[in-house]
């Protein structure tokens, strides 16, 4: 038995805005009899405004797939269609207080359905259409596209994940080492742009970094010295060390230490991290 | 609320003269029957009356009865044991609609312990092709086990006519009868049958405790070995409560079987007729001539188990589904599959499995409900609305 939230039950035993709309301009498919749920989504956009005026739906699917489709319908009414497309299956997930884990692929044939809906709106064909890509779950139909999608938008690490959200790996279990490999290539591309986002200051050249740190003081350190009658100068760089004069109030100050460890913190923020600040006389 | 219990093939109510064989076993009669002393002699002579009632029900002797822990335990036990005594043979053959205590267990060991498994079809009633079991049984069948009547659609399967096709090759047979004892008579006294697996808690006992028959001359090698309860053949400390339950569950399944099965099967057949006549796209998953008295099995196209279920349970109405979103895996139960029941009514079928305890006014009540409940979530379906749209719901 699962662990409905009671918002989910609400949407299963009174679900909001269900049937077909005759005047629909907007249809999204997806799912299958076959797959054990699918999902009708029909809109109505207004041409003018891109309003969503009305939403309605037909499900085939267990109690979380029709609250989720529920859910769905509330949520995108009133909304232009840029904004619809902005939510995500976790929106839907959040909205119905939660979703039992192994249910969270019911929110993710919400979006689905939102997606192609739109697309058919707007002439295109339906995302789903578009991930080509190479069959990966031949029980459900799902591709490696489909899987990267969805596992990198909700952070999923393991097979089993995988499969909560999208099906992909629950059948015959045969894909399950090419659903790792894919897992094993996102956390690579994790791992890769975590570490360009680290190196990115070192590839600075020594011109850029004195043209940054320039500006850092002009901006950020001296209005606020000036405000107390003091001042500062850049005078160097040499290798990492920012070489410094202070002026006016400030060259007396007993407090240029915890000044000066203020500006090196702001330059290691702003800059690079290795900078080190160097009071010198000038 | 009430409740109407028709999930009777996943457990059992325990029968309220159980519940008192069962108590002072809990209470002030707690020796053990190994004990020299009196107090736990006189508990001996109790699990020697159950050990009888069973053996009874069965139409086997006590010697031939060992209790285990429950149907998944008694399964393992008759298989390993098969292959431990039989070194030399490396095929096993079983079917693809077993519970997932064989088949699980079948599959663990074609994968990693190099055993070949024959896996033997049904056709779309159910049922088995006795030429291709025919066929699958060799002189390399170290084991053929096949359930005796099929949890999910009630289908029974021939088993004491394989037994002897197994005989013939020197092969042993092991039946699943987790689901047919005490819903329909069995006599193994004259039968070619070496094991059969039983559970306790699906004939009105209690959890935790089953059987395993091991006829007499059946070459045996332990699951659990310890000290020497069972006469060797099963270590631990009997579970006293549990075995004095079985044996009452027994004897009171002996006492009223002709009689409790054909009330139950009339029962059954209300609740059948009532909901065809109702629902349409409606069809009967297992054959209707070979199928235990209290299983109903209905797929009904264009709507989803789970979802059924959900409705049934807000009316305190207990059933269950072959759909997979209640299995917690993916998949649709594979038995179905196996049968090829269309994809378009599999993820809409409905196991109804009765007791004793059910009465006409439950059943009649739950036909009222189906034809409003299937009406409902066919109406929010985007499937078969042209074809049900007018003939849906007969009122």
């Amino acid at each position: 038995m699962w662990e409905y939230s009671e918002r989910v039950k609400d949407h299963f035993f009174n679900p909001r805005n269900v049937g077909s709309l005759e005047d629909a301009n907007a249809v999204g498919e997806v799912g299958s009899l076959a797959c054990g749920d699918a999902l009708k989504l029909y809109l109505k956009i207004d041409p003018d405004t891109q309003k969503i005026v009305d939403a309605r739906f037909q499900t085939f699917g267990c109690g979380s797939a029709v609250a989720s489709s529920s859910a769905l319908t509330e949520m995108i009414k009133g909304k232009t269609v840029e904004e619809a497309l902005l939510i995500t299956n976790q929106d839907i997930a959040d909205y119905l207080g939660g979703l039992p884990k192994e249910k969270m692929h019911c929110s993710v044939m919400g979006k689905d359905a939102l997606e192609a809906a739109i697309a058919c709106y707007r002439g295109e064909p339906a995302p789903k259409e578009l991930l080509d890509g190479e069959l990966v779950c031949e029980c459900f139909g799902v591709t490696d596209k489909e899987i990267r999608e969805v596992a990198r938008e909700n952070k999923l690490t393991t097979i089993e994940e995988v499969t909560n959200y999208t099906k992909a790996g629950g059948g015959c279990g045969l894909c399950h080492d090419k659903i790792e490999k894919i897992l094993d290539e996102i956390r690579a591309e994790l791992r890769q742009s975590q570490a360009k986002a680290a190196a990115a200051p070192k590839v600075m050249t020594n011109i850029q970094k004195i043209a940054r740190i320039q500006e850092v003081i002009d901006k950020e350190i001296r209005p606020s010295l000036q405000k107390d009658g003091g001042d500062l100068e850049l005078i160097d760089l040499d290798g990492a060390k920012v070489k410094i004069v202070f002026r006016g109030l400030c060259s007396s100050c007993p407090s240029s230490s915890l000044t000066k460890a203020g500006i090196e913190a702001k330059l290691q923020e702003l800059v690079h991290p290795e900078l080190v600040v160097e009071e010198v006389t000038a | 609320m009430r409740v109407i219990y028709l999930d009777n093939n996943a457990t059992t109510a325990v029968a309220p003269e159980v519940f008192e064989a069962i108590k002072p076993f809990l209470q002030e009669r707690y020796g053990n029957p190994s004990s020299m002393h009196f107090f736990g002699g006189s508990v001996s002579r109790e699990v020697t009356k159950a050990r009888e009632n069973l053996a009874d029900l069965l139409g086997v002797t006590p010697g031939e009865i060992i209790f285990t822990s429950g149907g998944t335990e008694s399964d393992s036990t008759a298989i390993l044991s098969a292959l431990s005594t039989l070194p030399d043979r490396k095929e096993i053959v079983t079917t693809r609609v077993e519970h997932p205590a064989v088949l699980n267990l079948c599959k663990h060991l074609a994968r990693f312990k190099g055993y070949t498994v024959k896996w033997l079809s049904v056709d779309k009633e159910g049922m088995l092709d006795l030429d291709e079991v025919r066929n699958a049984i060799s002189d390399r069948t170290a084991i053929v086990s096949i359930m005796w009547a099929n949890n999910e659609t009630g289908v029974i399967f021939p088993v004491e006519q394989i037994a002897e096709m197994a005989a013939e090759h020197g092969a042993l047979m092991h039946t699943d009868g987790v689901q047919a004892v005490g819903k329909i008579p069995i006599n193994l006294k004259n039968t070619a049958i070496n094991f059969l697996a039983l559970s306790g808690h699906k004939l009105h006992a209690a959890k935790g405790i089953g059987a395993l028959y091991l006829r007499k001359g059946t070459r045996f090698q332990p699951f659990i070995i310890g000290g020497h309860q069972e006469h060797d053949r099963r270590a631990g400390t009997e579970n006293v409560p549990g075995i004095v339950g079985l044996g009452k569950a027994a004897e009171l399944a002996k006492q009223n079987l002709e009689e409790e099965s054909s009330r139950v099967r009339s029962l059954r057949d209300r609740l059948q007729e009532g909901i065809m006549s109702q629902v349409q796209f409606a069809r009967i998953n297992g054959s209707l001539n070979d199928r235990l008295p209290n299983t109903l099995n209905i797929g009904f196209e264009f709507v989803e188990g789970e979802s059924i279920l959900l409705k049934l349970d807000e009316l305190g109405i207990c059933a269950s589904s072959g759909s997979a979103c209640t299995s917690g895996s993916l998949e649709p139960s594979h038995v179905l599959r196996a049968m090829g029941v269309p994809f378009t009514c599999v993820h809409g079928s409905i196991r109804f499995s009765l007791s004793r305890y059910n009465t006409q006014e439950e059943i009649d009540f739950v036909i009222s409900q189906m034809s409003v409940i299937i009406g409902s979530l066919r109406a929010m379906s985007p499937f078969g609305q042209d074809k049900i749209s007018s003939a849906c719901i007969v009122q």
